[in-house]
């Protein structure tokens, strides 16, 4: 049985189709899971993605992709390739690619509970599946969407109560929408970072229905952002930007939050556990329901993660790519939010 | 256990110190009496003992939570704190509890009756009555690591908001040998009135460090210096026929110590001493290191005391006829000290803390700088004026250390650190060359970076990691830092034959190329000018 898909150092690729997956150096077609920065990159000759994915790729990197709905087929060279929900954030998708009857997926960025925004995760039945495993360790299990929009709201409300401003980072694509998507809007108005609101701006440009926000401009007072909640990139929250809104309450969204040391060390007043990717149940729900076989681990705690998978009889592999994740440390990594410095 | 839970929920999210006071002072308002002692106790470091081994803890709960012990071993690190991993892995419990935190403390120490199966099985059966909070606080309970982050300081401010008892009062009230069991809050925090009066100290004054010169604490003849010593501070409690020592970290050590019992022929009833215990031999200062091998024991042979005697260099006095002198300014208890302690006979052991003779601060200036070769770490400066301060202060004392000996190494290894530092790099080996063209490491250092820095050598660790060994990176010998250091002593136990005294890293020098750190010579070379 022959490998479909190959690991390269420029990134995954489909020698049948001569294409490339979310690939880290230029070449000349890549399929796109996502808009996250370290899965879509620019510099490639052509662009492949989910018609829902393509506004955000668009807006960040400036080019035009080819598009193709959920579920639909198509031929590249020897190749039939299709895209399918892999619920990571709106537009996201997992890459199944077919050749001479062998099926692999490359999952992308994945989560398997749905958050009410992103196209649900969908299994695809395969032979391979390539799997992150950002959270691939047992001491990560997410709290229910539900439970953590009442912590959220309380924090919130508390905060507004207290005379202050609600701060919180979360990624500007995807993690951003869902906490807007989470907020009880009678408490306050929501207010939102650039970066933030211009991914706000692309979706709701391609029918995502998002509460209403306003931007955080330089003409406003102090007092316009009474009992409001500021959503930003956690990059902005350790600089001056923090500034005009007096005294503020900082929250972050993250999976790390599920860390106590994490949580402290962030000397955030709150954090909480929302995360984009699966947690431990979900990967190994996610890998089960694929009824693969073979499974190639990507990003995350691969060494553990593997090791386990080959106890529960997978023939498993860890290859190394250049995908981050969801970082760990968001201070240092100002790309995270997509937007080109 | 739920109100204790919700209260360690507001503490843990929350940094503002009014916050954390509030949360605190709300619940001593309405906890039930039992439970606020208990606080009190656990806030104060009286912790009930370790109820089972942290091996057969990991055993247990990677059993219940379906995973082999490897994995569990793989996420601790990565949480950093064993009662949180066991907390996080666990499935979903099937019961709720309403039962007090007095009552889960009972289940804790019951356990230790017990042989394992049934400590096993109370365990599982708390695991599954408790919700997430709830386990982390049960296992940091039967694991003896129970630590909220909060001081004793600022339990104090909070009992004193709840109960209007004034903040220096209750900190000395809550002070000494007590323990849930042998009193009530009533009679610990309301009337101050129990069993371990007799032997309870006084709230430590403690000073901040000398920032600017000296000049600016005005007139030196306002002040008094002596000689800053490297033991362990202690007091010295002579009461009812009886003689108590206390370390800075309220343990009673007293039979630790068999050499202050004779004390009870010197100093009549009724007196407080603040001092220095040091290790002491034929009229000389002997190094920390030697008193090191006195701290862990708890009996001592005689050989131990006839190679490592102790005797407590007296600082202060602060009780006198069983009169609290604390209020007295310190010109007079010094006075009152020379009085008592300055005419005992040489075996005594006791000693008075000497004075250093200044008529200017130039003087001092030059007396602090022999700090190192008599085995001090630098000057003490006291306002003659000064009362004896509850905590740290800012006025009245000061520490005036010498400068620290820097040497530039490498770093060799790197170890992720724990709780608030966990998936960070932040414990590094560094080494010198040793002349023969080989590194020989020679000290571990922890702290001196800023977060941003150890994140950023942390991503470098992560993307130069030469070997594995367990916890352990080894790295590329490439990254230069200047390591600060109190004291050089010779050591067998170290491969480069030295040892330091608080070492830490002063400065990350990427200027520095490895070839110009220094060199084991040199340590050597410090090794003579400095080791005592």
């Amino acid at each position: 049985m022959r490998d479909i898909l190959t690991f390269t150092d420029r990134g995954i690729y489909c020698p049948a189709g001569d294409f490339y997956v979310d690939p880290w150096r230029p070449v000349d077609r890549a399929l796109i899971t996502h808009g996250h920065a370290d899965h879509a990159r620019p510099g490639h000759e052509r662009y492949l993605s989910t018609a829902a994915a393509a506004p955000v790729i668009a807006r960040r990197l400036g080019v035009t992709p080819q598009t193709v709905a959920y579920g639909e087929r198509l031929t590249l060279g020897d190749a039939t390739v299709s895209f399918h929900p892999a619920g990571h954030v709106p537009g996201s998708a997992q890459v199944r690619v077919e050749v001479g009857g062998q099926v692999w997926v490359v999952s992308g960025d994945y989560k398997v509970e749905a958050d009410g925004l992103s196209e649900p995760f969908e299994p695809v039945t395969c032979h391979a599946f390539i799997t992150e495993c950002t959270f691939g360790l047992p001491v990560f299990n997410w709290t229910g969407q539900a439970e953590l929009a009442a912590e959220l709201n309380a924090w919130w409300r508390a905060t507004a109560d207290a005379g202050r401003v609600a701060v919180i980072g979360a990624y500007s694509l995807g993690k951003a929408q869902r906490v807007l998507a989470s907020l009880d809007l009678s408490i306050g108005p929501v207010f939102t970072h650039g970066a933030v609101e211009n991914m706000n701006e692309v979706l709701r440009g391609q029918g995502v229905a998002l509460p209403p926000t306003i931007r955080v401009t330089p003409g406003q007072a102090r007092a316009d952002y009474a009992r409001g909640l500021v959503i930003a990139p956690p990059s902005a929250m350790d600089g001056t930007w923090m500034r005009r809104f007096g005294p503020a309450s900082r929250g972050y969204a993250s999976g790390w939050m599920a860390l106590r040391g994490v949580r402290r060390r962030r000397a955030a007043d709150r954090g909480f556990v929302m995360s984009d990717h699966a947690d431990w149940t979900g990967l190994n729900a996610a890998i089960a329901a694929t009824g693969a076989e073979r499974i190639f681990v990507t990003h995350g705690y691969t060494g553990p993660f593997r090791r386990w998978l080959e106890s529960r009889g997978y023939d498993a592999h860890v290859v190394s790519t250049e995908y981050e994740g969801e970082s760990l440390d968001t201070a240092a990594t100002a790309d995270e939010t997509g937007e080109r410095p | 256990m739920n109100r204790f839970a919700a209260l360690f929920t507001a503490l843990d999210q929350t940094t503002s110190t009014n916050a954390r006071v509030a949360a605190l002072a709300g619940y001593f308002r309405d906890a039930p009496d039992d439970d606020r002692l208990w606080t009190i106790a656990l806030l104060s470091g009286r912790r009930p003992r370790r109820a089972v081994t942290a091996t057969n803890l990991r055993e247990w709960a990677a059993e219940r939570a379906g995973i082999p012990l490897w994995l569990f071993e793989e996420a601790y690190p990565v949480v950093g704190d064993l009662a949180e991993t066991i907390a996080l892995v666990l499935p979903e419990p099937g019961q709720t509890s309403d039962d007090s935190l007095t009552r889960w403390i009972g289940e804790t120490v019951a356990l230790r009756d017990m042989d394992d199966a049934a400590r096993k099985a109370a365990i599982w059966a708390a695991w599954d009555r408790l919700d997430r909070t709830g386990r982390f606080l049960f296992n940091k309970l039967i694991t003896g690591g129970f630590r909220m982050g909060v001081s004793q300081k600022l339990m104090t401010r909070a009992l004193a908001a709840a109960t209007g008892i004034e903040e220096t009062a209750l900190a000395h009230r809550i002070m000494g040998d007590w323990t849930p069991q042998t009193t009530t809050f009533e009679r610990l925090v309301l009337t101050g009135d129990n069993e371990a009066a007799t032997s309870r100290p006084y709230p430590f004054c403690l000073a901040h460090p000398l920032e600017a010169g000296p000049e600016s604490l005005g007139d030196v003849s306002g002040w008094l210096a002596e000689w800053k010593w490297d033991g362990i501070r202690g007091q010295l409690v002579r009461r009812a026929g009886q003689v108590f020592v206390w370390s800075r970290g309220e343990e009673l050590v007293t039979d630790r110590f068999p050499e202050f019992a004779a004390t009870l022929d010197f100093v009549p009833d009724g007196t407080v001493i603040d001092g220095e215990i040091m290790a002491w031999r034929d009229g000389g200062v002997l190094p920390f290191q030697a008193l090191q091998t006195r701290i862990g024991r708890k009996t001592v042979s005689a050989r131990m005391l006839a190679r490592t005697p102790v005797i407590m260099t007296a600082y202060d006095l602060l009780e006198q006829d069983g009169q609290d002198l604390r209020e007295t300014p310190f010109e007079e208890r010094r006075a009152r000290l020379e009085g008592l302690v300055g005419a005992l006979p040489a075996d005594a052991p006791l000693r008075l803390s000497e004075t250093v003779p200044a008529g200017s601060w130039g003087d001092l200036a030059a007396a602090r700088e022999t700090s190192r070769e008599r085995s001090a770490e630098g000057l003490m400066l006291k306002k003659r004026d000064s009362v004896y301060h509850v905590g740290r202060k800012r006025g009245d004392w000061w520490k005036w250390k010498v400068d620290p000996l820097t040497v530039d190494a490498v770093m060799i290894y790197a170890q992720a650190g724990h709780g608030r530092r966990a998936n960070l790099f932040t414990d590094f080996t560094f080494a010198v060359p040793d002349g023969t063209g080989s590194l020989v490491p020679f000290t571990k250092a922890y702290s001196g970076l800023t977060d941003a820095e150890f994140r950023e050598i942390t991503r470098w660790v992560r993307a130069n990691t030469l070997e594995r060994f367990g916890p352990v990176r080894s790295v590329p010998a490439v990254q230069v830092f200047e390591i600060a250091f109190e004291g050089i002593q010779a050591s067998t136990r170290h491969k480069s034959g030295i040892a330091l005294r608080f070492p830490r890293m002063a400065r990350w020098r990427r200027d520095k190329p490895v070839g110009e750190i220094n060199t084991l010579a040199d340590l050597k070379a410090m090794l003579a000018a400095y080791g005592s």
